[in-house]
Order: C-alpha cells, then sequence, then structure tokens
C-alpha cells in the first residue's frame, strides 16, 4: 500500500508531500523524503516498555506503574521542571501545558537552546515574516544567513527557494539568485551566486554595515568588514535594491553566535529598512518539525512563546531566569520530565548532571543519551508515524501530521493525560 | 434535562419585540421554552437588566496573528495576568490576552458569541485550534478571500459562478462563516511591496480594480446564500481623506438581499477622514454616515478607538507597514501565499494626540449620526480601536451627553474645529445599545434563525444578566453606574448553564463553531478541476489533501447548509 502526502516528523520544513510504502504495518519504502527524514521512517529500534531504575540497573515495568511513579515524583517536587516538546504534537503539548499549570512547573522547550535569541529580538522590533509559499513564488533574491540548508533542511531549496518553481517566474533557477552568508564554505555556500565569508563572531558589524548602505550612508563603512570586502557588501546591496522580493532566512549561525540576539535584532532591522525600497522578509530556520508548534500552543494558552514559570501562581516569563540551562545551572529543579527532546546530547556537562542528580522522567520513544540520566523511561508512539496531530512549520502554518501505521504504544497526549490526572488526584484536585 | 426558571427579569429583547417588559424566563436544556416545571432552578432577576447574549460580530481573538500579537509582546501579557481560580486557568495579556483570558473576560461583561474577524485559509487550524479553548463562547470565522488567486482569476475571466464555487470550496475547507475582504487587491499587491490607492486602480498582479473585487464577491455572496453579508475593510485604512474612497465603495453597493445587508462594513471609524493629510485631519463622519442613512443594504460596526495602550492587526498587511513608519516601535508582517496578508503593531492611542482624539470622536459619531442601531454595530475592532473590555465605557458616552462632553474637555485642545461631536445631543437608550450589542450583530449575521441574538422560544438559551435596575438609573447623568453595570454581568448563561458569575467563570463551557457548506453542484466541484488542482499543486507550499482542515479541529460545531444558485 502506498500512502501520498504524508508530512515529515523531522525538521522544520514539514514537507507534507512524502510517500510511503507500507507492508504489513511496516514502513518499507519511501519517496521523495530527504536522507533524514527517510531514517526517521525507516528507524526500527526502540524501547519496548516502559522502565525503572531499580538496585543499580533497569526493570520492566507496567504503564500504570511508570505512571503512578512519575505522578508521585512530579506532585511531590517543590519545583519541577518539565522541557522538551518539540517532537510532539499540539495536541499532547497542551496538556503538558496544564500540568505545568497545575504543578505550579517551569516549562520549557529546545527553543531555549536555538532560537530563544530570535525570539527576544522578535520581541524588541517584531518580524517581518511570510509563508514559505510567498518565497517560493515571489523572491528573485534569497538569503541564507548562517544556516545550511543541504545539510539541515536538505529539501528547503527544491521545495520553497532555489529550485522551486515560483509564479512569476518562466525559470525559477536562473532568474532568482541565492546569496549565501557564513563562516565557511559550507555544502549550501557550493551552490550560491554569492558567497560572503565572515569572520567568526563579525555577522553583527556585517549587518550594520548593510543597514548603513541601504540607508545611503555607505560612506562610513570602512573598506573591509569583518573580513569582508566593502565592494562584495556594495554588489549585495545593489542585488537587494534589484530585487523583486527578497527572502531572508537565519539559523543558529546568527542567533547563537556572538551577539545572540542582537544579531537577529540587527537583521530583522535591516530587512524593515529594505522594505521601504522594495519587499523584504526574514524567517528563522526551525529545527525539530513542531519546534514552532509549542512556541505557538505555549503563547495562546500561557501567553508566552517559551520559558513559563508557573511558580508563582501566574505565567512569569524571564528568559536569563526562567530559561532550561539557567534554571538547571543554578541547580534549582527537584525533579523533571523530559519529553520529545534529548537534552542528554545537546545540554552542558553541568546541567545533565544536575538532571541525573534528580529523580527525572523521559517520555521518548527511543532509548537515547537523556535515557542514562533518567529513573524512568515511558516509551510512545510515534508522532506523525503511529499517531496524528497538530505540527506547526516554521514560517507558522499548521499541518496535520498522518498516522500510517497501527501501534500497541500509548499517545504522548494519552500518557500526559494520565499523568495529570493522577497529579491532580494526589495535589487533592481530583 | 435541567431546567432553569428566570424570575422577574428585566427583558429588553429587541428581535422578540419586549423592550423592558418585567417577565420570567424558562429554560430547559440549552434551549428557552414556554415554562418550566416546579424542578427548575430558580434565579431571581428582580431589578436587574436581562439581554440575550452579547456577539461580538467582529473582533480578533483566535489564530496566527492574534497569537504573534501575544508572541512579540511580553510587555502586554505582563499587563494582565491572573491566577487559577476554580476551573479558570491562568490568564495573561491586556489588549490580546490569551484565549482563555479572552474568554473569561468576555464572560465577564456578557458576551457569549464571537465572530473572529480574519481567518487566513491557509492557517486556519491553528484558529480552530484557538477556538477550542475559548471555552464560554460560540466562534465564528471569516475567511479572507481578499487576495485568493483562484478567486481572482475567476473575477479576471469574468466568471463569476467559478469564483463563487471556489469561495465555496475554501469556506468548506477551512470551515469557515463568512467571506472576508480586507483591502481587495491591496493586501496582494502587498507581495510585492506595493498596495492600491482606492477602489478604481487596477492592482499589479491581476487585471482587476477592487471594485470588481467587492462586487464580484457581492454577487458570488448572494449565490452561495450564505447566511452573513460579504464582510469587508475597506481600501485605504488610516489615510487623511479616505473618506471618499469609503463613500465611493458604499455607493456602489447593490440591494440583493432581503433578511440582511448586502455589505457590512467594518470598523468604519478608520475609514471616515477627511483632509489631505495629517496637518489638515478631520473627522468627515457626517457624509459617511448619510450614506448609510441612506442605504439599507449597508450595516457597519463603529470600530471605536478608546485611549490607551493596545496592539493593531489586520490582514491589510501594507497600512500596517505604514503605521509602524509613523509609530517606529515594532512591526510583524506575515503574508500568507495566494491569499492574503496581516501585519501587527503596538499603539498607544493618547488623549494629547489630535489624531488620536479625532478618531475617538470619529467612532462616536458614526453611531450617533446613523440614525438606525441595526445598521451601526458596536466594536472596537478589538483590539485594533481598544481592547473589547472598554465596550462598558462606549455604551456610557453613548447613553450620555454629559459623559461626552466631560471627555471631550481632556482631549487634545484643536479637537473640537476637527469633529462635529460637541454639537451632537443624541442619547442612546437601553433599547438602542442591546441593538448594537447582540440583536443587530445577530440579525447581520444572518443568525437570528439559529437561535441566536434573541430570546424567542425554541432560541438558545444565551442570556446576560447585569446589575442595572433600569428603572432607577438615569443613563445621562449616572454613567459610572452604566459603565459599573456592564463591565461585570451577575450571571452570564450559555446555551442553558450559568458559565460565569460576577466575573468568575464557574464551568469550563460547552462551545461550538458554526460554519457553512453550501450544496455546490458537481458541475462546479473543484476536487475534480484540472485547472484548479494544478493551481494548489504548483504554487501552494502544501499539498491540496492536506489542505482542508479535518474533522478534529471540531468539536462541537454546527454546519450551516446553503442551497445555492449555481
Amino acid at each position: 500500500m502506498i500512502i501520498h502526502d504524508v508530512p515529515c516528523p523531522f525538521c522544520g520544513c514539514l514537507c507534507d508531500d512524502v510517500s510511503l510504502v507500507v507492508e504489513k504495518n511496516r514502513i518499507v519504502g519511501v519517496e521523495n523524503c530527504c536522507a533524514i527524514g527517510n531514517a526517521k521512517f525507516l528507524s526500527k529500534t526502540r524501547l519496548k516498555h516502559p522502565i525503572i531504575r531499580r538496585d543499580g540497573g533497569w526493570v520492566e515495568v507496567s504503564y500504570e506503574e511508570a505512571i503512578d511513579e512519575t505522578a508521585k515524583i512530579l506532585a511531590e517536587s517543590i519545583r519541577p521542571l518539565l522541557y522538551g516538546w518539540s517532537g510532539t504534537y499540539g495536541e499532547a503539548q497542551v496538556v503538558g501545558v496544564h500540568l505545568a499549570e497545575e504543578l505550579g512547573a517551569l516549562i520549557d522547550s529546545t527553543t531555549s537552546v536555538c532560537h530563544n535569541p530570535s525570539i527576544l529580538a522578535i520581541q524588541e522590533v517584531g518580524h517581518p515574516g511570510t509563508t514559505l509559499g510567498q518565497v517560493k513564488n515571489r523572491a528573485d533574491l534569497v538569503i541564507y544567513w548562517g544556516c545550511n540548508p543541504i545539510e539541515a533542511h536538505p529539501r528547503h531549496l527544491s521545495r520553497y527557494t532555489t529550485y522551486a518553481d515560483g509564479y512569476f517566474f518562466e525559470n525559477t533557477v536562473s532568474d532568482r539568485k541565492v546569496v549565501v552568508v557564513d563562516i565557511r564554505r559550507s555544502e549550501a555556500a557550493k551552490i550560491a551566486d554569492e558567497f560572503i565569508q565572515v569572520t567568526p563572531g563579525g555577522d553583527y558589524h556585517v549587518l550594520s554595515a548593510l543597514r548603513a548602505m541601504v540607508r545611503g550612508r555607505g560612506d562610513v563603512v570602512p573598506g573591509s568588514v569583518a573580513g569582508v570586502k566593502k565592494e562584495q557588501l556594495e554588489r549585495l546591496v545593489a542585488l537587494c535594491m534589484e530585487a523583486k522580493y527578497i527572502g531572508v532566512f537565519f539559523g543558529l549561525g546568527v542567533s547563537m553566535t556572538r551577539g545572540k540576539y542582537k544579531n537577529v535584532r540587527n537583521a530583522i532591522e535591516l530587512v524593515s529598512e529594505i522594505s521601504r525600497k522594495t519587499k523584504c522578509t526574514i524567517s528563522a530556520m526551525r529545527g525539530h518539525y513542531n519546534v514552532y508548534g509549542f512556541n505557538e500552543v505555549l503563547t495562546w494558552m500561557a501567553g508566552y512563546p517559551f520559558a513559563v514559570d508557573f511558580s508563582r501562581g501566574i505565567a512569569f516569563y524571564n528568559p536569563g531566569e526562567t530559561t532550561v540551562i539557567d534554571l538547571l545551572e543554578r541547580k534549582e529543579p527537584d525533579a523533571s520530565l523530559i519529553i520529545a527532546s534529548d537534552p542528554g546530547a545537546h545540554f552542558p556537562y553541568s546541567c545533565n548532571e544536575h538532571i541525573a542528580s534528580i529523580p527525572s522522567i523521559q517520555i521518548d520513544p527511543c532509548v537515547n543519551a537523556t535515557t542514562a540520566l533518567c529513573r524512568v523511561q515511558i516509551p510512545v508512539a510515534i508522532t506523525g508515524i503511529e499517531v496524528a496531530g497538530t505540527a506547526y512549520r516554521m514560517d507558522g502554518v499548521p499541518i496535520r501530521m498522518k498516522k500510517v501505521l497501527e501501534t500497541e504504544y500509548p499517545t504522548d497526549q494519552e500518557i500526559l493525560e494520565r499523568i495529570y490526572a493522577k497529579v491532580r488526584e494526589l495535589n487533592g484536585n481530583g | 434535562m435541567a431546567e432553569m426558571l428566570l424570575k422577574n427579569a428585566y427583558v429588553i429583547d429587541p428581535i422578540s419585540g419586549i423592550n423592558g417588559e418585567v417577565m420570567d424566563i424558562a429554560i430547559s436544556g440549552t434551549k428557552i421554552v414556554e415554562e418550566a416545571s416546579r424542578d427548575a432552578e430558580v434565579i431571581d432577576c428582580r431589578g436587574m437588566l436581562t439581554l440575550p447574549g452579547g456577539i461580538d460580530s467582529h473582533t480578533h481573538t483566535s489564530g496566527t496573528k492574534v497569537n504573534f500579537g501575544r508572541y512579540m509582546s511580553p510587555e502586554d501579557m505582563r499587563a494582565g495576568r491572573t491566577q487559577r481560580k476554580g476551573p479558570m486557568h491562568v490568564t495573561s495579556g491586556y489588549s490580546v490576552p490569551t484565549t482563555y483570558g479572552n474568554s473569561y473576560r468576555y464572560s465577564a461583561l456578557g458576551y457569549t458569541s464571537l465572530v473572529e474577524g480574519a481567518m487566513a485559509p491557509l492557517e486556519a487550524r491553528h484558529t480552530h485550534e484557538e477556538f477550542k479553548f475559548t471555552p464560554l463562547q460560540d466562534s465564528f470565522a471569516n475567511v479572507l478571500f481578499d487576495g485568493n488567486w483562484g478567486m481572482l482569476k475567476a473575477f479576471e475571466d469574468g466568471d463569476l459562478k467559478r469564483a463563487a464555487a471556489i469561495i465555496a470550496w475554501f469556506l468548506i475547507a477551512v470551515k469557515g462563516f463568512a467571506i472576508k475582504l480586507t483591502n481587495p487587491g491591496g493586501t496582494e499587491a502587498w507581495g510585492f511591496g506595493k498596495n492600491v490607492s482606492c477602489i478604481n486602480e487596477t492592482m499589479p498582479t491581476f487585471d482587476l480594480t477592487p471594485h470588481e473585487i467587492i462586487t464580484g464577491a457581492i454577487q458570488a455572496n448572494e449565490f452561495l446564500n450564505l447566511p452573513h453579508s460579504v464582510h469587508l475593510h475597506c481600501n485605504n485604512l488610516g489615510t487623511p481623506g479616505n473618506f471618499t474612497c469609503t463613500l465611493g465603495t458604499f455607493r456602489n453597493v447593490p440591494n440583493l438581499n432581503e433578511k440582511r445587508q448586502t455589505l457590512y462594513a467594518t470598523h468604519v471609524q478608520f475609514h471616515s477622514y477627511g483632509g489631505s493629510g495629517w496637518g489638515d485631519f478631520c473627522s468627515k463622519s457626517e457624509p459617511i454616515a448619510n450614506m448609510v442613512n441612506l442605504r439599507p443594504q449597508i450595516v457597519i460596526d463603529m470600530g471605536q478607538v478608546m485611549f490607551g495602550r493596545t496592539t493593531t492587526m489586520t490582514a491589510d498587511g501594507p497600512m500596517e507597514f505604514n503605521l509602524y513608519r509613523l509609530h517606529h516601535d515594532k512591526w510583524s508582517n506575515h503574508d500568507v501565499e495566494l491569499e492574503t496578508g496581516s501585519g501587527i503593531i503596538p499603539v498607544n492611542y493618547r488623549k494629547k494626540n489630535l489624531v488620536n482624539s479625532i478618531m475617538w470622536a470619529v467612532g462616536l459619531e458614526l453611531a450617533l449620526l446613523v440614525k438606525s442601531p441595526w445598521q451601526c454595530l458596536l466594536t472596537t475592532d478589538n483590539p485594533n480601536g481598544a481592547p473589547f473590555v472598554k465596550y462598558p465605557e462606549i455604551i456610557a458616552l453613548l447613553m450620555s451627553k454629559r459623559y461626552r462632553d466631560a471627555e471631550f474637555a481632556t482631549v487634545h485642545p484643536d479637537t473640537g474645529s476637527r469633529v462635529p461631536l460637541p454639537a451632537i445631543e443624541r442619547e442612546l437608550d437601553w433599547h438602542e445599545i442591546a441593538v448594537m450589542t447582540r440583536a443587530g450583530q445577530a440579525r447581520a449575521l444572518g443568525i437570528t434563525d439559529l437561535g441566536k441574538g434573541h430570546m424567542s422560544i425554541g432560541a438558545e438559551a444565551d442570556i446576560a444578566i447585569y446589575p442595572l435596575d433600569v428603572d432607577s438609573v438615569d443613563p445621562a447623568a449616572e454613567y459610572e453606574t452604566v459603565i459599573n453595570g456592564f463591565s461585570q454581568t451577575e450571571y452570564t448563561i450559555k446555551r442553558g448553564r450559568v458559565v460565569s458569575r460576577r466575573g468568575d467563570a464557574l464551568v469550563h463551557g460547552e462551545n461550538t463553531t458554526f460554519w457553512v457548506k453550501p450544496k455546490v453542484p458537481p458541475a462546479y466541484d473543484l476536487n475534480q478541476d484540472e485547472e484548479f488542482r494544478s493551481l494548489f499543486s504548483k504554487y501552494y507550499s502544501v499539498r491540496m489533501s492536506n489542505y482542508p482542515v479535518q474533522e478534529e479541529y471540531l468539536h462541537r460545531n454546527h454546519c450551516i447548509e446553503t442551497e445555492t444558485d449555481l
């Protein structure tokens, strides 16, 4: 059986044109997908039962026992942390927010360690953005800044930019120019019409120089800025002024390098400046397929996109204080629930050390680096393969993930609802 | 089935023709009935103004741009935070509250139905998700068609029936309620950073004028027999001298429907400006109101501006960019491929600002100069003119010349020479307020037959009971009492249950989403139409099969099927 138009549960591109060959409730073929998505659709290893650490080893337990243990740990905790969320669907995230509210917990997502600075910049200066189809149909100039779509978002170029057919083009590949700005000649840089190599940490300077030039104050720009010759910057500005529509995409190379949110702020202000002369939009290259979805869910429920602390009885948000890394660095949490993410593989050592020192629970289909830090792990169905639900593409377009395989595994939503009910019971609110 | 008896209620129910009668209202289950049994729960409403539940025919409470308004504004979230209380969840936000915040606060004001003014079809799922978490009000979504390529192509080809079929396809796919046009032509032009100046300028990417889009959509709307009329945000919002554009738009509206208007023009305050620039900016509410008075086929809403901080958000992308260049605060924009756009900026309307003071006056003037309250409804275009929590103050301003004069004395001193407001003596009465906030809204939306906006036998038991003793309050003098009375219901009843008591939500609610399904004949089935399918597969970034909003997003819903003339 071939199932068409399946959305891919890997990256923020959320390509929804994948075809799957399913035989005997197994995916045996994947078409139209990139290598990373392929690997996810075809992966086989996973945890079979919930496990709890006892007497120095792991024992298999029932779901009920694992849920009871989780609820008890969380209900007894004074400063619980609920972290992750980017690899699960909106309907489960909603339950997570209600659980955080019930527990007076701090809830944060992987945004905290990727585009957190982009959000801070947006909260200062806004976001001239767009859906990806607008770029596909109109952009005659695409700028990738501090990101490498060929390796991180492999189909971004073919679906939305460089190689995508656009309504206003005779021949998109020849009519559309691509500029890549990065500290090294990445795979994406190799296909660019213009590659601008910035010395590490120099993005802010280059963005400032471009802003001055767009404003007609190129005279204040020196001959070379962060390793980039002024002539090349002038060429880029000329390209922008000739373009009818410019789509700027940026990655962690802008948001997580020196300058952080100020880089992004500068980039957004450059786009606002260019918008006075021609059309220009800017978009963040989001990582997990539903990292943006958690930002949306938490915002409509609590008012902020990430890092919300319910311990005061209200939704309190103060990045730098309520962000997961800061919280763990201060060793505040006395219990944690980690879902749909793998901090064990990505967080600083000291943070992981603290996660390991407190009772931590992981909800995830597979064993990963975080498993080693946890006391309980509850395996679940895989969103977009075994359970349907909502995910938000990197541009904010919500897409319904499909269920293509039957499974015995409970869903994230189901597990969280059971934990929530149990916690309410233990809190006397049941 | 649960029963309730509201005893000794002072009732104003304009659609039923009741104006100030003390009576009992019986409720059984979710409906208003002839009489209740002895087992019914009795609520004594003596000395309390009892109205059908409030309806907001144009507000922005759910969807992508609303949520982005929250996302980009932590300062606004901090400005309104409440703790958990009983079944009430934590809320944040002042001008763009969280979904629960919207729901609880609207319920405290006695509102039971909300129309989301602008839903981008491609992102409709999001709006429906937020509807789910707005538990105390029924939801309706206007669907943006201003830059819909399929519809525009059909208009270009002069094929109105095909355009109607395309509109029907999208309404059904996204579970929407009505056709919304926001700056028709201009929002599509914004795709390349452009705009159109008025209704007869040809847009850059299609060989069409806004006038052709508006009249085409009006015609298509009637082909589909939709409950509501076309819901229009005119071109040229917010610019000095735009009243001529608004008059030109209104002049061309035919009278096509006996039951309701042919055109609903929203937030007309923003479209009633004179002057050639900000220097000679002035009110042109009089010619606009006169035009509305002559044309029963038009209903407008005020879009009242009130002083203070708020967040502006609209599908009118170019307008928001212009506003950003005036305000220099922060600016978000979000274009939606093949369909529409949007923009968001925070705004602080200040009394010491002459333009803001004039804007404040224009909205009130429209409401006072339009003779029939059925033709001018009370809104702030929440949160664009002001957050909806300002409604009680607006009601009081309309009911009291003394209050208006007291406020007028505090605004920019030059306002008097630019607006007719000080010369207007009219004071609206309770009945007119009831029309402007519920009965008129229900009729304009075409939902009276669904039991909305009135308390006749068989109607939905959506009722607002205010602690206002009409017989002993002189609204012209006691405007503070009016403000307090309308700020918090004693009881808000939603579908036969008390959902809010003295400002506190009591239950989670069972809200319903209303959407339309025009019955399109097979000849117009676009799912089989190669040209339409090809438009989708080539230019949308989402597959056609994944586009329609699935039933899962409509946890409770009511589908309004219509016979079409296709």
